[in-house]
């Protein structure tokens, strides 16, 4: 009995306490995921050629433990007119984000700053293969996540796509939204 | 006369019941099979298999960072345990030593996740136990040790963050100011959960003296972890026989005396607050320097078999490994603690009640990733 009434004082001490959750739905009430948080990859944009970093080199595909990702490469157009120093280029892409398990193995092996896992969690589809995404979608995905984390290559020097023939290199001409603090303006 | 007896023996028929596998308080897919006589049990056969995925299987077709990711699934409410046993396998059969800063980041986030565990075990027991209170107050606790792991590894549950050698990536700036609070956090989160359902009379009642095992039976069974520890026999693998930087720390391991549910329950109220003690003292002593050792990426450990034991929330969780030189191992096995401990649920049922059947089974605290692999 008196464990029971113990009880009930609990109740009674924490029903006007703030309540601990957060709630879902509107944008501003949720919880804002962490700078780190791996969401969905997403192929990143060199803003200063302007064209993909990825050059469709296949390591990511073959390091996939789900074999999710297919590539195609190419040779870039923009490398024989002397704008890039990127002698090949992706054509396409697809990633199957059904069967992406997160993991984060893409990010790691890639040498050209070309994929990372950005911030996208909530791609609920009503086709099964709906989220096969392509090339374009994932370049969307990723342009999205620069212009909100201000994300800059781990290694410029090597994967800039600046050709250095050129002499010195031209101030890279950011995007508005570029260079805000890491992750305090994430998306969610 | 020869009617009656006939009735008689009708009456006594056994009732068989199936418990799951659909059933809510399994945790998980797994059916039990009861016979009972009125509310007594007189048998009892538990069927595995419903989530089985041939993890062990597939490891032999992944590279050694891939399996990782397969091991981060074995246990899911443990993930970097079972992370840490695949890669500390790999590094005893490769001989790397990972750099100090990358052992005392893995003890943390290990021991960590233990809390995180042992709070979704004491939610769920409470809810086994038929006390809807808990399960949010573990939730709340659990939560907030998986905000600390997002901002660390980047996910809440499949992290894929230990690697051989090291570590993916360093800890954020911020970690130390966290912790902290995080601690103070889960200090008092402890302290609260065990006031609301531990000395709870209902609880109680439901709870002391039901399936007690005795320490020699639950040897014999392979019982390890909390599980084997609620009998009275202090055997903890991070002190009998330590790994990684396991030595370096004060920490006691808490037996019960009975052996049954509410011993091992408590077994593991008392571990959260030990661990809460490692992780103090880890974060603490963390050196500076390299996290991670340099091992090629597609690490390639010599010809040969290793075992290597760990303790994970569960028990023993071993890690039988054979490599024959190349990327993909030959052969992977896994001590599942869960499994084991399966073991002892029917002489744990022994003459129990029908109503204390989802109990029994809740104090065992299996998952089912692990017993099925
Ligand atoms: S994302 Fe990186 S690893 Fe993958 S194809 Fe492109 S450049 Fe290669
Ligand atoms: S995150 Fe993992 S599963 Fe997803 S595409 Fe990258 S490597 Fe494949």
């Amino acid at each position: 009995m008196i464990g029971f009434i113990e009880g009930l004082v609990v109740t009674l001490k924490t029903a006007l306490r703030k309540p601990v959750t957060d709630e879902y739905p509107e944008p501003e009430k949720r919880r804002q995921v962490e700078p780190r948080y791996m969401g969905f990859p997403a192929l990143l944009w060199d803003y200063d050629v302007p064209e993909p970093y990825c050059t469709g080199c296949m390591v990511c595909v073959r390091a996939c433990p789900t074999q999710c990702m297919s590539a195609q490469m190419t040779d870039n157009p923009k490398y024989a007119d002397e704008q890039s120093r990127r002698r090949k280029i992706i054509e396409s892409f697809e990633i199957n984000l059904g069967r992406c398990i997160l993991c984060g193995i893409c990010v790691d092996v890639c040498n050209f700053d070309a994929i990372e896992m950005s911030h996208e969690h909530e791609l609920s589809k009503y086709e099964r293969n709906g989220n096969r995404v392509d090339l374009g979608q994932l370049m969307d995905m990723g342009r999205k996540f620069q212009g909100d984390t201000g994300w800059s290559p781990s290694n410029p020097a090597k994967n800039s796509g600046v050709p250095v023939a050129k002499g010195s290199r031209r101030a890279a001409p950011r995007r508005a939204g570029a260079g805000s603090a890491v992750g305090s303006d994430a998306p969610s | 006369m020869q009617i009656q007896q006939q009735t008689q023996q009708a009456d006594s028929i056994d009732l068989m019941i199936n418990m799951g596998p659909q059933h809510p308080s399994t945790h998980g897919v797994f059916r039990l099979v009861i016979w009972v006589d009125g509310e007594k049990i007189v048998r009892s056969e538990p069927h595995i298999g419903y989530l089985h995925r041939g993890s062990e299987k597939l490891c032999e077709g992944e590279q050694y960072s891939q399996i990782i990711t397969l091991f981060d699934r074995l246990d899911y409410v443990a993930n970097l345990n079972c992370e840490l046993a695949i890669c500390m396998a790999v590094e005893k059969l490769m001989g790397v030593q990972p750099p100090e800063r990358a052992e005392y980041i893995r003890v943390i986030l290990c021991e960590l996740n233990r809390i995180a565990s042992h709070m979704l075990f004491y939610g769920v027991y409470g809810l086994d136990a038929g006390a809807m209170t808990p399960i949010l107050y573990g939730f709340r606790e659990r939560e907030r040790v998986q905000a600390l792991f997002e901002s660390v590894t980047g996910a809440r549950m499949m992290h894929n963050y230990i690697r051989v050698g090291g570590v993916n990536e360093d800890i954020p700036d911020d970690f130390g100011a966290r912790m902290n609070t995080l601690l103070d956090q889960l200090e008092r989160g402890v302290e609260e959960c065990d006031e609301l359902l531990s000395q709870n009379e209902m609880f109680l009642a439901r709870t002391k003296g039901i399936g007690a095992i005795s320490a020699e039976e639950a040897i014999d069974l392979g019982v390890t972890g909390p599980a084997l520890r609620a009998c009275g026999v202090a055997e903890d693998v991070r002190t009998s026989e330590p790994y990684s930087i396991y030595d370096r720390f004060d920490f006691g391991v808490p037996v019960g005396t009975y052996g049954d549910c509410w011993d091992r329950y408590y077994v593991r109220i008392e571990e959260m607050r030990q661990s809460l003690g490692i992780v103090r003292q880890a974060v603490a002593q963390l050196p500076e320097g390299e996290i991670a050792a340099s091992v090629r990426r597609i690490a390639r450990p010599p010809k040969g078999e290793v075992y290597l034991r760990t303790e994970s929330p569960r028990g023993d969780f071993g890690v039988f490994l054979v490599s024959d030189g190349s990327d993909k191992p030959y052969r992977v096995k896994v001590r599942a603690p869960s499994f084991c401990n399966l073991q002892a649920l029917q002489a744990m049922l022994r003459d129990a009640y029908v109503a204390d059947a989802v109990i029994i089974l809740g104090s065992i605290d299996i998952i089912l990733g692990e017993v099925d692999r």
